[in-house]
């Protein structure tokens, strides 16, 4: 019981970019243990989504026909059987927003210890140990999981893609699924805010956060976008509460910016708000508290109350 | 119908903290309300409001402290609160996200409620899986990252808009009982009154042992240990800017032009 199971995540007849960060990081893991990377394609077409995920360090590609689109309890079954069948020493996954809606399922099916949102892993004497974020970024944790087998699900932007054309062989895995414990049906997807503004073609964004207090704080921000031109972006406090449309919320859930100056100001840098800028060419960051995790990504940190410095940066600019 | 809504206190790190021998002093802690689990009790109280639920009720896993936060929920319109601990429960054991549903599975059992709404995520660790263990471990549908939903009596369903990465948005409807786990901007969460406040300070927290629940010492026995505590590595080229705020200011704008977003 040495080999790694990993099961990726695609979404109308893509593979999603995550996916080939899943393979190298399952390649990496599977070396450590001395065993095979076993990959999963579950529904869509699988088998075109199976062509692409022939990379170096694969050993076996098994598709799953069943569903057209990911449906939480067919994932759960097809999982459970695969399990069954392969015994792997790890199952992982991306952190997505779907493995939040089956992984734990999985996990509990099979009794299996679940760590999720991991940005390293580990061999170690006492098992698997994974790094993951406490305390809204401030601070990593290592936590080890003492028993294998075990399921993990891994942070996005935190490995390398699988890279390279091996010869995989493609194996077609068929299971009895049980449609009467079939409870969700997905009914079609809607895509959200094709609101006011496009941020993702600004060549300077200020991004604004929580940190501005109140709606009419926003002037301080507005002045400064009006002297340089800028446009404004908000992390996703700003958009719940209504203060902005939601075209303009930057993150895993709003837009993917690639600006030539994002300028995050009042912005704490919550892993969700930072997968949508790691695309920017300069981040500078403006924040009262030191330990904010903005700055573990900023090119340029300022230390400092945005009422004291945003006012005078505008005045200077003008 | 009734409704539960797993509620969680959370820590957060002060803004000047120390990590001494691996870990952070309880001086450094800060202790509030889930953030996602205020939106979650504040879409069950509303259902309570416009009459299609009856009752509310919060269910948390948490010490004595973590009276203080409950008693928050209860003045935001939670009819009653469930509590569990014991001290054996301090350290690993809630690492483990199959622990905290053992432990929750029988109160929502005994209390049988037709939805049990949840955080996304919580704040200080982040697992974001509490909801569909606990929906898993009762047999029951769930659905994950809620932005929106709509129950169905008649059908015995819950339509659910489920949030997707980079702005699309899942329909799915779910048979129930079902629990949800709810993100943020689904509501407007309101802010406890001080009437709110005086009147959830008299009422009573059921609080309830792991053995009164049925769940046994060797469902708590960690299989996950948590080390030590570091602070994440800064990416290391990273210019700090000392000074003043003008200082600060003439720092920025230098590299605005240098990056050619300003002129001149
Ligand atoms: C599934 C999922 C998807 C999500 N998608 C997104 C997304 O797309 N985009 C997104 O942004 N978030 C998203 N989130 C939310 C995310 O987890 C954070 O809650 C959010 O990014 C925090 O926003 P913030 O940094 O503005 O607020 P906070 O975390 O509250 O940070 C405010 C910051 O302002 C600083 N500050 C306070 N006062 C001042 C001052 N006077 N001057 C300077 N600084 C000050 C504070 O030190 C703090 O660092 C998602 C969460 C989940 C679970």
């Amino acid at each position: 019981m040495s080999d790694v199971l990993a099961v990726v995540e695609h979404r109308r007849g893509e593979i999603r970019d995550v996916s080939l960060e899943l393979l190298g990081a399952g390649a990496d893991l599977a070396d450590d243990l001395d065993g095979e990377l076993h990959v999963a394609v579950i529904g869509g077409n699988a088998e075109a989504i199976a062509d692409r995920l022939d990379r170096d360090g694969v050993d076996v590609i098994h598709t799953i026909a069943d569903g057209a689109e990911f449906n939480h309890d067919v994932y759960v079954q097809a999982v459970g059987a695969l399990y069954e069948a392969l015994e792997p020493a790890v199952v992982l996954t991306p952190h997505t927003v779907n493995a939040l809606d089956y992984v734990p399922a999985v996990a509990v099916d099979l009794d299996l210890p679940l760590v999720t949102d991991v940005i390293d892993m580990e061999v170690s004497d006492e098992g698997l140990q994974t790094t993951r974020s406490l305390y809204e970024s401030k601070i990593d944790a290592t936590v080890t999981i003492t028993e294998r087998p075990c399921v993990v699900t891994l942070r996005p932007g935190e490995w390398a893609r699988a890279t390279g054309v091996g010869s995989v062989p493609v194996e077609d895995f068929e299971f009895e699924l049980d449609e009467s414990a079939v409870g969700s049906r997905v009914e079609g997807f809607e895509e959200a805010g094709t609101g006011d503004v496009d941020v993702t073609a600004a060549d300077f964004l200020i991004g604004v956060g929580r940190g501005i207090g109140e709606a009419e704080n926003l002037s301080v921000i507005e002045d400064l976008a009006a002297v340089t031109d800028a446009t404004i972006a908000a992390s996703r406090p700003l958009v719940d509460n209504g203060w902005f449309d939601t075209s303009r919320q930057v993150g895993q859930s709003g837009k993917t910016v690639s600006p030539d100056v994002y300028l995050a100001v009042g912005i704490s840098g919550a892993v969700q708000h930072v997968a949508g800028i790691k695309g920017a060419d300069t981040i500078i960051a403006v924040n009262t508290d030191p330990h904010a995790p903005i700055f573990d990504i900023a090119d340029q940190a300022i230390v400092g109350d945005l009422f004291d410095v945003i006012p005078e940066l505008t005045e200077q600019l003008r | 119908m009734k409704i539960l809504v797993t509620f969680a206190e959370v820590a957060a790190v002060a803004d000047n903290f120390e990590i001494e021998d691996g870990a952070v002093a309880d001086r450094y802690l800060e202790y509030d309300l889930n953030e996602w689990d205020e939106y979650a009790l504040e879409a069950a109280v509303s259902l309570r409001e416009e009459g299609i639920a009856e009752e509310v009720v919060t269910v948390t896993i948490g010490p004595e402290r973590s009276a203080d936060t409950i008693r928050m929920a209860l003045a935001k319109g939670a009819d009653r609160a469930i509590r569990i601990w014991d001290d054996d429960l301090r350290g690993d054991p809630l690492e483990d996200v199959s622990t905290r549903a053992a432990l929750m599975a029988p109160v929502v059992e005994a209390e049988a409620p037709t939805l049990v709404l949840s955080g996304v995520q919580a704040a200080d660790d982040g697992y974001g899986s509490t909801g569909v263990s606990l929906a898993r471990t009762l047999g029951w549908q769930w659905g994950a990252v809620v932005n929106d939903f709509t129950l169905d009596r008649e059908a015995d369903s819950v339509r659910v808009r489920r949030e997707l990465e980079g702005g699309i948005e899942e329909i799915t409807t779910l048979s129930l009982p079902a629990v949800l786990t709810i993100q943020t901007g689904i509501n407007d969460p309101r802010y406890a009154s001080l009437r709110g406040l005086q009147e959830a300070q008299a009422q009573e927290i059921d609080v309830q042992s792991p053995a009164e629940l049925g769940v046994w010492a060797d469902r708590l026995e960690p299989r996950l240990e948590r080390g030590e505590l570091t602070e994440p590595p800064s990416r290391g080229d990273t210019e700090y800017v000392e000074g003043d705020p003008p200082e600060q200011a003439t720092a920025i704008a230098d590299r605005l032009l240098e990056a050619g977003v300003v002129q001149e």
